[in-house]
């Protein structure tokens, strides 16, 4: 752009007091500008001319400060004229005043640190919180039902969308479970066997592998991979529907939406997460197994006597035996927020995020519950 | 109508265009020029690549060959600080207003001017509140989030948003699709009184039939992979198959009508009223 450059000149003529602007009032001047009309000082009740004839150029930030500039003086008592306005800059003038005097929107609040504004959010997230769990569990309810359902008519079961979700989440997942697992498995016989070296008793890293796997790890190793990798998985495509008003055109055809995208992710997932665990399991052991070989030279026999000797048959079940409610609370959890998002996209992201965490939150809550229940039946 | 200044060079310029996607052209050689001032509206079937062209224009979408140039510089041989310089002078508006959604109307209009100029915060707030009057939206829209808007307050609220520079040229992808006629009509006077005042030219992909014939100087046609460009009387009396049945169709007439009926209420419509 050429010369940027506007003014504002004041002068006075027959008792009415002139302001003549002139040059570009645009929006690169504008700050400038806004500076210079708030330093003039104009005295009440006086006549107030506004010569426009130097305007070269105008848009609508100029426009704006033209008409402040009147209303603000009208305001006062002043009587203000326009006068010598180009002709092709008139329709810009128009529409702005036409636009009217609007009042600046206010900036949403940010969040204030004050007593009762602190003593106000735990209320609010204290009654939401309430309001969550209650519509958590009317879902539940409803998941129960339709469940029901379907078991009792067989046919309303989607096999083809079933057999999709366990791929999607069952094959496919095998890959990062078993490698975690195999990990977890190296670090746990490791740091064990570092343990136990002192007391002489390395031959016990077997047990600390074998029932620390089977009971706990291999299963919550599964469950929490799952849930980062499923369940936010199972909330980003119902959210995305909902914001597509596919979820509401389903049920104009009289599809339930809760039989054709929950069912099939929540059987599927009940069915995959406990082959996930016999996968977790075994790659968790064979992590562990090597490492006992190279660190301590425990031979593949002699862990496998050891690891007889160790477990129970109920160990192995123990851990099996949750993975079916894991993956219930984790589709559940995935798809009810899933169903909570609103039209627009940024709150698949703020659920979807939710989602993870409250599925594991809840998933190691089961576990401690699965945990006191198993004690007071002493297995 | 004013027509646009023939004798300055194009304010666009589009040269063996190429869009190809997978197996399919979209584009298969197209020329176009925009030329400054002037209101091109662009139509032609679904799938006929309007969005697509409109996107290759502005830079988001990297043709497969040809060279576009905007304000006489290749949109995709452009420095940094050359292509800020573009982004000051271009507003653009995207088909369902693509507002950020965590903003307020009133801050997503700011964005723009918050980005390329140094405004004092109040000033900022009053320019946004006036772009919300112009566009025809209510006073409470601009503290609103943009998942409390409607489709067609989302769509007035992105142009709002495009106008926050007072660019030089707007990029609209079907602005009045989705608005109710009042407020398609009241779109088209200020597009009309924009244009007046600012010189603004503006590139227009619409279905809009009465918007074309209201405010458009020129039309591109998007047929056969390649455009063809004429007033609208020119594109009247086209014999290609398609053009035709665009302009004489059922629709087509009567939005010719209407504009025959409403020229000779008001002998000049563009003559502003001052």
């Amino acid at each position: 752009m050429a010369s940027v450059a506007a003014t504002l000149v004041e002068s006075e003529e027959s008792g009415s007091f002139v302001l003549a602007a002139a040059g570009q009032w645009l929006v690169t001047t504008a700050a400038e500008l806004d500076r210079r009309l708030r330093a003039v000082h104009i005295p009440r009740n006086q006549q107030v001319t506004l010569d426009l004839a130097g305007i070269e150029r105008l848009d609508t930030a100029g426009a704006w400060l033209l008409l402040r500039t009147e209303h603000e003086l009208a305001a006062q008592g002043n009587v203000v004229e326009f006068r010598n306005l180009r002709a092709n800059l008139a329709p810009i003038f128009d529409q702005v005043r036409a636009g009217g005097m609007v009042a600046p929107a206010p900036h949403p609040r940010p969040a204030h640190h004050t007593l009762t504004g602190f003593l106000e959010r735990i209320g609010r997230i204290s009654v939401g919180l309430i309001g969550r769990v209650l519509s958590l569990l009317s879902f539940f309810g409803v998941v129960c039902i339709v469940a029901g359902r379907v078991f009792l008519h067989p046919r309303r079961l989607r096999v083809t969308a079933l057999v999709a979700q366990m791929e999607q989440t069952g094959v496919n997942a095998v890959p990062i479970v078993g490698l975690l697992s195999f990990l977890i498995g190296v670090v746990l016989a490791y740091q064990g066997a570092d343990q136990l070296r002192r007391f002489g008793a390395e031959i016990y890293t077997v047990n600390l592998l074998g029932v620390g796997i089977l009971r706990e790890l291999g299963v919550l190793m599964a469950a929490i991979i799952i849930a980062g990798r499923s369940g936010s998985a199972f909330t980003a495509q119902i959210g995305t529907m909902r914001v597509n008003e596919e979820i509401d055109a389903m049920r104009t055809i009289g599809l339930d939406p809760v039989e054709v995208l929950v069912i099939p992710r929540l059987f599927g997932l009940m069915l995959t997460l406990p082959l996930l665990t016999l996968c977790a399991n075994l790659l968790g052991i064979l992590g562990g197994a090597l490492m006992s070989w190279f660190a301590l030279g425990i031979t593949p026999p002699q862990f496998t006597r050891q690891l007889q000797s160790a477990l129970y048959a109920w160990t192995f079940w123990i851990g099996l035996v949750k993975a079916p409610f894991f993956a219930f609370i984790i589709a559940q959890i995935g798809c009810y927020e899933g169903f909570q998002v609103a039209r627009s996209a940024e709150s698949v992201g703020r659920l979807t995020t939710l989602s993870v965490v409250e599925a594991i939150f809840f998933v190691i809550v089961a576990d401690a519950a699965f945990s006191i229940v198993f004690s007071i039946l002493k297995i | 109508m004013s027509s646009a200044d023939l004798t300055k060079e194009p304010i666009i310029r589009v040269r063996g265009l190429v869009n190809r996607f997978g197996a399919e052209t979209v584009h298969d050689g197209l020329d176009l020029d925009v030329r400054r001032g002037e209101v091109l509206g662009i139509v032609g079937g679904s799938g006929s690549g309007k969005s697509v062209l409109l996107r290759t224009v502005v830079g988001l979408n990297r043709p497969a060959e040809g060279e576009v140039e905007v304000f006489g510089r290749d949109v995709w041989a452009m420095s940094d600080p050359q292509r800020r310089e573009l982004e000051k002078r271009w507003g653009v508006l995207f088909q369902d207003g693509a507002l950020f959604s965590s903003l307020t109307v009133a801050q997503n209009i700011e964005v723009p001017i918050k980005e390329h100029f140094d405004l004092p915060l109040s000033l900022m707030d009053e320019i946004s509140a006036v772009k919300v009057g112009m566009v025809g939206l209510p006073e409470d829209a601009g503290e609103k989030y943009p998942a409390q808007l409607s489709g067609g307050m989302r769509k007035r609220a992105g142009l709002a948003r495009a106008l926050a520079l007072d660019p030089e040229v707007v990029f609209l992808d079907e602005p009045t699709a989705g608005l109710d006629p009042i407020a398609a009509g009241a779109f088209d006077e200020l597009i009309r009184d924009l244009k007046t005042s600012l010189g603004l030219t503006v590139f227009m992909v619409t279905h809009d039939l009465d918007s074309l014939f209201a405010i458009c100087d020129r039309v591109a046609v998007l047929v056969d992979k390649k455009v063809r460009v004429g007033t609208l009387e020119q594109l009247l009396n086209d014999n290609h198959p398609w053009i035709h049945s665009y302009f004489h169709g059922p629709r087509g007439r009567a939005a010719q009508h209407l504009e025959a009926a409403a020229g000779t209420e008001q002998s000049a419509p563009s003559a502003a009223p001052v």
